[in-house]
């Protein structure tokens, strides 16, 4: 019933006729029978959009949403600023393809070199990619950018969120790429055993660690970054974006690359996507950049321009030997990301990670009173594991009362997530919930 | 134009985020950053004519006809956003309980419905978050059936010389070696050389069909019985498969695994270069291998022999709300985009080809290809000289330059949801151009004259790379 096709069938008829040929079946006859459908696809009857729309919203009304959410653990409930999503909604920067051509696109092109900047500003890189798919497989690509002859083996902390290291595992098990896990000891990284396993392996390429990890400790990333140069490896840091408003950045580190999962810059939870991959590096390392890269160059008259560049390392131009396969990547998740860095500007990026820091501080000090302890002695930013008599008990009572709890992790600790949208009262709720339910 | 950094000025901005309701409490003092970061500073007010002057920068399918070879630049329905907004889907944390999230899992599932009866396969595994990203999941699925059959020594994939470009780099990923196949000259899969590489070390073969140059390839039931004979599995690159849903379905024809561009076929924006969504279909026998959780009887499960995760969750979930809206749109009716965009393209096709050389002059499908390279020879005027000429008219321009097998190659693919009128008003833009290629050819070497900015200096952008705005 629903069409978008805007020729009518007399119209189409005509053109077929013009064309020289009788009707669809004759256009068709290219394609031997014996490959075509026979009868029609078992699909429902299309529907007009009123239809369409009810049966859409019927679902979606199925689904709960969350008043109150203190679940963190790779997707972040931040606030989206009202500019973001009336920007970034253009049909001119939502329907564009890749900008290819340069010269009808600079809008979308110099909107991602924008982006590229605040990428490299943030994480206190020299440069950024144009996006990739998601902060997990952008830590899977970063990975590969280390490989050379004699360097394979992929080094990962035991404290990292284990969906990155799911995709980090798939993707080597296509490049054939060994990854050892170091493991994690009272929430951090083992540094002796990493030290150890390094010094055993000369084809060790890189060490990946997460910062805040997993657990939400904020590691001794200057030791890890030590031992990892010093084994002539490099040193690769997840980062939550919004932390850096804060804490060091993997520059100021000496991390060799930067990435992470843009999500909390300006994207809403989405059920999970789509999300935004960013990857920043040094200088030195700008031929191995998986993915697109914008430049700035002149046009014929000498007035500045940008154009996607370095083609020679990507897939349309090398096949086989380019340095990733990535095509499409997440352009318009990154140009909301820019908006997002532009509307809060220097002081916001400070000033929400300052929130957030202070929020989860607030929260582990009131889930303390009650007896639910710090599992974990270190550092913390805006998440942090507690001990928990009964996480499904507590999360179910927190359910009831439209609060999301924190996730349930191993040993039946929590880990819980604070973030601006967090107001005192939302956590002198969960707690005095806590208090009622143990 | 200004950079947003060069509009920005010390102490302007906009204020978000409320006081802080809790003592202020940082992680201790060697943790912290002492860099500052540079950052806009500016109004909403002037962040928004910013944005809006590069919007007036930019060319999407909503400013004008879009027909990019291979990129399928139809209407993205205004339905689809209205939907994907919805509370009910954007604010659902990925780590909810799953009884909170049941209509989300719902349309997953009916979408998964919807795509395996189009395809013809098993199941669908929406991890992939793009085209690409559907073609390396397709060959770990394929290399973990191998593998697991103690097959491991097929090493090579067969790809066609007029392969997308992310067919051998995706090859690559997944650690294969890419063995090119040629094409014969009616510009489909020759099938002698094709049985030439096929043997004991063929993984598979990954096909599109129709395939780059517009034509569907009338072996295709021998090639894909080859290559099973020789024990390798069928991969489909579903980039094209506009032009015969609803008409042909990838298992049917001997394809074992498919992924499809959401964001082509099935109408969801690109977003001026993403995101886009990748499913891969795949025939029973692949379904253990399959990456990802999914939503069964209330319970996430993984699949036996799972190759991992592609992302971090469940793939893009909000372009396949779009792409179910649409579907839910369109119905059983799916073989009337197809049915338009092949007569859209044959139309083009038709009123171009006295003029303009047909790289293989038969019936296209949903894209054709003109082969610039004898007018060329004689004028110096080269396909992107045409494609630049395009801008002046409004028009973006086809792809160009590939496929690689048609030298100065323009690729054009106009899509269903183009009027007569636009086409004609394409064509005689086209022929208005070669009119000029002969009577002022220095005229189309030196377009565009209307856009924001003239030709680029694409080698000065690699030679001096220049990446980032320096503070």
């Amino acid at each position: 019933m629903g069409t978008f096709i805007p020729n009518t069938k007399e119209e189409q008829l005509q053109m077929l006729n013009e064309i020289g040929y009788k009707d669809f079946d004759d256009l068709f006859k290219v394609i031997p029978d014996e490959a075509k459908v026979k009868g029609e696809l078992n699909l429902p009857e299309g529907l007009s959009e009123i239809e369409v729309d009810r049966k859409v919203q019927a679902l979606a009304n199925k689904n709960v949403i969350f008043r109150s959410i203190f679940r963190g653990a790779g997707a972040y409930n931040h606030y989206v600023p009202s500019a973001v999503d009336a920007i970034a909604n253009k049909e001119e920067f939502l329907t564009a393809y890749t900008p290819y051509q340069a010269e009808i696109s600079q809008g979308i092109l110099q909107s991602i070199f924008e982006y590229q900047t605040m990428i490299a500003e943030i994480t206190g890189m020299d440069i950024a990619n144009a996006s990739m798919y998601d902060g997990a497989s952008a830590a899977a690509e970063a990975c590969w950018m280390c490989k050379d002859r004699r360097h394979s083996t992929i080094y990962v902390s035991g404290a990292i969120d284990e969906r990155i290291l799911r995709v980090i595992n798939t993707y080597s098990f296509g490049r054939e790429s060994k990854v050892v896990v170091i493991p994690a000891k009272n929430g951090v990284t083992d540094a002796e055993a990493l030290k150890a396993a390094l010094a055993d392996d000369p084809a060790a390429s890189c060490f990946l660690m997460q910062y805040p990890n997993f657990y939400g400790v904020v590691e001794d990333a200057e030791e890890l970054c030590k031992i990892t140069k010093e084994a002539g490896a490099k040193f690769i840091m997840y980062v939550q974006p919004l932390s850096l408003g804060v804490l060091k950045t993997p520059g100021e580190i000496g991390a060799d690359i930067a990435v992470g999962e843009g999500q909390p810059l300006g994207l809403g939870l989405e059920f999970g996507g789509p999300y935004l991959g960013f990857l920043s590096t040094r200088q030195e390392n700008m031929r191995q950049i998986p993915g697109r890269l914008i430049g700035e160059t002149v046009d014929t008259r000498g007035d500045r321009g940008f154009v996607l560049t370095i083609q020679a390392r990507e897939q349309h131009i090398r096949r086989e030997k380019a340095s990733s396969n990535i095509c499409s990547n997440e352009a318009w998740c990154a140009l909301r990301a820019g908006i997002y860095l532009s509307t809060i500007g220097p002081k916001g990026f400070e000033q929400v990670a300052t929130l957030c820091s202070s929020k989860a501080h607030y929260m582990a000090a009131e889930l303390d009173k009650i007896g639910m302890k710090l599992a974990y002695d270190g550092e913390f930013w805006n998440e942090f594991v507690t001990t928990c008599p009964d996480a499904d008990k507590l999360n179910a009572a927190l359910e009831a009362k439209g609060i999301l709890g924190g996730l349930k992790i191993c040993d039946g600790n929590v880990l819980w997530c604070c973030t601006e949208l967090n107001s005192k009262e939302d956590i002198d709720e969960v707690v005095a919930i806590a208090k009622e339910v143990f | 134009m200004k950079l947003i950094f060069e509009k920005s000025i010390p102490g302007r901005g906009q204020d978000i985020f409320p006081a802080c309701d809790v003592p202020v409490v940082l992680p201790k003092e060697d943790k912290l950053r002492k860099t500052t970061v540079h950052l806009p500073e500016i109004s909403e007010n002037e962040m928004g004519r910013h944005y809006t002057a590069l919007a007036k920068r930019a060319h999407g399918v909503n400013d004008g006809f879009y027909p990019l070879g291979s990129c399928t630049m139809k209407h993205n329905p205004r339905i689809n956003e209205k939907m994907a907004n919805l509370p009910g889907f954007a604010k659902l944390h990925p780590l909810q309980p799953a009884h909170t999230v049941e209509g989300a899992n719902e349309l997953i599932a009916d979408l998964e419905k919807f795509l395996c009866e189009i395809t013809g396969m098993a199941g669908v595994t929406f991890q992939p978050a793009a085209g690409a990203h559907g073609e390396f999941t397709g060959l770990l699925l394929i290399k973990a059936y191998h593998h697991d059959r103690g097959d491991a020594d097929r090493t090579e994939i067969l790809v066609p010389d007029a392969a997308h470009g992310t067919n051998p780099a995706s090859a690559t990923m997944a650690g294969y070696k890419t063995v090119v196949i040629k094409s014969n000259e009616n510009g489909t899969v020759d099938l002698d050389d094709l049985k030439a590489h096929l043997g004991p070390k063929t993984a598979g073969l990954m096909l599109t069909n129709p395939n780059t140059v517009g034509l569907f390839d009338p072996n295709i039931m021998e090639i894909t019985r080859l290559v099973h004979e020789a024990g390798g599995l069928c991969y489909y690159d579903g980039a094209n498969l506009n032009a015969v849903i609803g008409i042909v379905r990838p298992a049917d024809i001997g394809f074992d695994v498919i992924h499809m561009n959401l964001h082509k076929t099935f109408s969801t924006p690109h977003g001026g270069g993403g995101p886009g969504s990748g499913p891969c279909a795949f025939k029973d026998f692949l379904a253990p291998f399959a990456p990802g959780l999914v939503c069964k009887d209330g319970e996430y499960v993984r699949a036996e022999k799972s190759i991992g995760n592609m992302t971090g969750f469940y793939g893009n979930f909000l372009v396949m709300v779009k792409a179910y809206t649409y579907l839910l749109t369109i119905g059983k009716d799916v073989h009337t985009i197809a049915e338009n965009a092949v007569l859209n393209a044959n139309y083009m096709q038709e009123k171009l080809k006295d003029i303009y050389p047909i790289a293989f002059d038969t019936t296209c499908m949903h894209e054709f290809v003109i082969g610039l390279d004898p007018i060329y020879r004689k004028t110096h005027v080269s396909a992107l000289d045409v494609a630049k000429a395009l801008l002046d008219y409004g028009i973006h321009p086809p792809t160009i330059y590939f496929p690689l097998i048609v030298h100065e190659a323009l690729m054009i693919e106009p899509t269903e949801t183009e009027t007569k009128e636009t086409l004609d008003e394409a064509i005689k833009a086209f022929r208005e151009i070669y009119d000029r290629i002969f009577n002022a050819p220095e005229s189309v070497q030196l377009a565009p004259q209307t856009t924001p900015v003239l030709r680029l200096d694409d080698t000065k952008a690699a030679r001096e790379p220049h990446l980032r705005y320096e503070f």
